[in-house]
């Protein structure tokens, strides 16, 4: 078996001595699709930061291919191949497309005070790379971010780390805000990603979203691992019991029954 | 970030069927550029005033007053709104106009040093203000809008200070010379301020950095989201100290020529341009939230604050009410900037979902 893309061995992480997180052990394998389950406050967003090099782990280790890694800046993440979307896109909504795709790494052309940000070139390739998504309806790059729907931010941000040479992706509930059918652009985005052998970290609270693309699935439950396992292990029901504490179902369950019998 | 160009990326078949782009009417492309707003506001001042004003408000006189106010108010307003754009204020610049006028009288005239080493001491007051001003803005996150009001009074204070304490007095002469007075401080036809020229030349320079460089490319990008712009490794902290050093040195440049132009320097000079800089900037289309705004815009805004508040002059009305029209100028600029970027934003299909207004 290869060397997994990356993989936490034993990660904690505590603000002023509580635990947020603890004790998470995963890796994802590159072209793999691993999902992130859990309950709003469950430990998602911390382990996330950690990944992005927005925080360091107070306990165990990173490892990237194999190599152990500290992170102490996002700079030091993406150096290390790791992009994250967030929910919304994390782009600019009044800035152009081609503008919003290379900041940080505009295009130049020209010589010495001459040179200068090259736009056509990065409105070409922005609106090329977009095509290259699905995304038939931005076929100019100067229109602005602002202006193109959420499916098509997710799919702007993905596009911009998968050409950036990304090897992992990490998503932060992309399908979240989404509509149905934008959702499921996103999923196939996903797959595309996945086939080009980059890593996914898909982290979402729609279990059938995760159960569409996962390879591997990791539920989270206050700061711990709950439970991880591959593709097929579970069924949907026992994620979503899981997810939500299968007490707090059944109670639910127990109460609806109640109100219909009133009712 | 290594870049690996990816190719032969097969298209999929889009799923969501996007709807056919509406064909976008002239007017509505133009709709969304930032300076439109701020030209319907300068057509409209100069209709009026040409109305109410007549011979007097377009003679050569006329033009030659509202266009020296406009000169020296752009040198200052574009690298200020360059810095709003970026999502920061700067409202030192006044203190700094003063600071760097004193500093070049007392070094050239009071100490009789050549009048090069004046302007650059004055240019070097500005860029240390600045300098500073990013420096503790970057570093302590606390906001611009009260880390330079404190330099504005602070820097106005140690101007008053070390000027009794040197000259015993608050107002210094200096005689330029020729040249010096040509470069900076002479009237064109006896009539148009040079510097007029100072600021096409600061316009070009600005218009440059924001619209042709990767620089400019960063200061949308920190204006429209800090975190996101740091997250792709921009140094929003670097950025950040030249435009603020770049907003001081155009004050300095004020100060310099308006030593230049009346042959000395007081401390109580340049506190309009605090506020008149930001007004021309959002008459001009740059938004007060940072992410917008060009160059022609506040070139714009700037021309009609010029015109509303000398063109009054020209006028029968008196010139109290020249403040209640900028007053009402910069209601509506704001209101309609907001109207301007709705539009720019939605000329997608569907309604965007944007996180915060």
């Amino acid at each position: 078996m290869t060397e997994p893309l990356l993989k936490l061995d034993h990660v904690g992480k505590s603000y002023a001595g509580t635990d947020a997180l603890a004790d998470i052990s995963l890796q994802v394998e590159a072209g793999k699709v691993l999902c992130l389950l859990g309950d709003n406050g469950a430990g998602k967003s911390t382990l996330i930061k950690i990944l992005s090099g927005y925080h360091t782990p107070t306990t165990g280790t990173v490892e990237i291919e194999g190599k152990p890694v500290v992170f102490n800046s996002p700079r030091d993440a993406s150096a290390n191949g790791i992009a994250t979307v967030h929910q919304y896109g994390g782009t600019f909504p009044l800035m152009t497309v081609g503008r919003s795709f290379f900041v940080g790494v505009e295009p130049t052309k020209g010589w010495g005070p001459f040179k200068r940000f090259d736009k056509a070139t990065a409105n070409e390739i922005s609106v090329r790379e977009l095509k290259g998504l699905g995304i038939t309806r931005i076929n100019d790059g100067n229109r602005l971010v602002g202006g193109m729907s959420g499916g098509e931010r997710q799919s702007l941000a993905i596009a911009r780390a998968v050409y950036f040479g990304a090897k992992l992706l990490i998503l932060d509930e992309p399908t979240a805000a989404l509509g149905v059918k934008e959702a499921s652009h996103v999923l196939r985005i996903i797959m595309q990603a996945r086939r080009k052998g980059i890593a996914v970290v898909f982290v979402t609270h729609n279990v059938l979203h995760a159960m569409t693309v996962g390879d591997n699935f990791a539920v989270l439950i206050h700061g711990r691992l709950a439970d991880s396992f591959a593709k097929g292990e579970r069924t949907r029901e026992q994620i979503t019991d899981l997810m939500a504490g299968g007490e707090a179902m059944a109670e639910l369950e127990a109460e609806i029954a109640q109100y219909e019998l009133e009712a | 970030m290594a870049i690996a160009a990816t190719t032969g990326v097969k298209a999929t078949k889009p799923v969501a069927a996007p709807p056919a782009p509406r064909n976008q009417t002239s007017f509505g492309r133009l709709s969304r550029r930032p300076e439109t707003g701020a030209l319907a506001g300068t057509v409209l001042v100069f209709v009026i005033f040409t109305i109410l004003g007549g011979s007097n408000f377009i003679s050569i006189g006329g033009v030659a007053s509202w266009l020296n106010v406009a000169a020296e108010l752009a040198i200052i307003a574009l690298p200020v709104g360059l810095l709003m754009i970026a999502g920061e204020l700067d409202l030192s610049v006044g203190s700094v106009v003063a600071a760097s006028s004193m500093t070049m009288a007392i070094v050239s005239g009071t100490y009789g040093a050549p009048m090069i080493v004046g302007i650059i001491a004055a240019l070097a007051v500005g860029a240390a203000a600045g300098f500073i001003n990013g420096l503790i803005v970057s570093r302590t996150n606390v906001p611009s809008f009260v880390v330079t009001l404190g330099m504005n009074f602070g820097l106005a204070g140690i101007t008053l200070g070390l000027s009794r304490l040197i000259t015993g007095t608050t107002n210094v002469p200096l005689d330029p010379g020729p040249f010096f007075k040509g470069l900076f401080g002479s009237l064109i036809g006896g009539q148009f301020e040079v510097a007029i020229f100072w600021a096409l030349g600061v316009a070009l320079v600005i218009a440059w950095l924001l619209q042709m460089t990767p620089f400019g490319n960063w200061v949308f990008a920190i204006g429209g989201d800090k975190e996101s712009a740091r997250a792709t490794g921009i140094p929003v902290t670097r950025v950040k100290i030249s435009l603020f050093m770049m907003s001081a040195l155009g004050a300095a440049l004020v100060g310099i020529i308006q030593t230049c132009l009346y042959n000395g320097a007081q401390t109580s000079t340049g506190q309009s341009f605090v506020f008149n800089s930001i007004i021309a900037a959002v008459i001009g289309g740059v938004l007060l939230t940072g992410g917008y705004g060009s160059v022609p815009g506040v070139i714009l805004g700037t021309l009609t604050f010029a015109i509303v508040s000398q063109g009054i002059y020209t006028t029968s009305l008196s010139s109290d009410w020249a403040s209640f029209i900028l007053g009402a100028l910069l209601l509506a600029a704001v209101l309609m900037n907001n109207t301007f970027r709705k539009l720019a934003l939605s000329s997608g299909v569907r309604a965007p979902k944007i996180k915060k207004a």
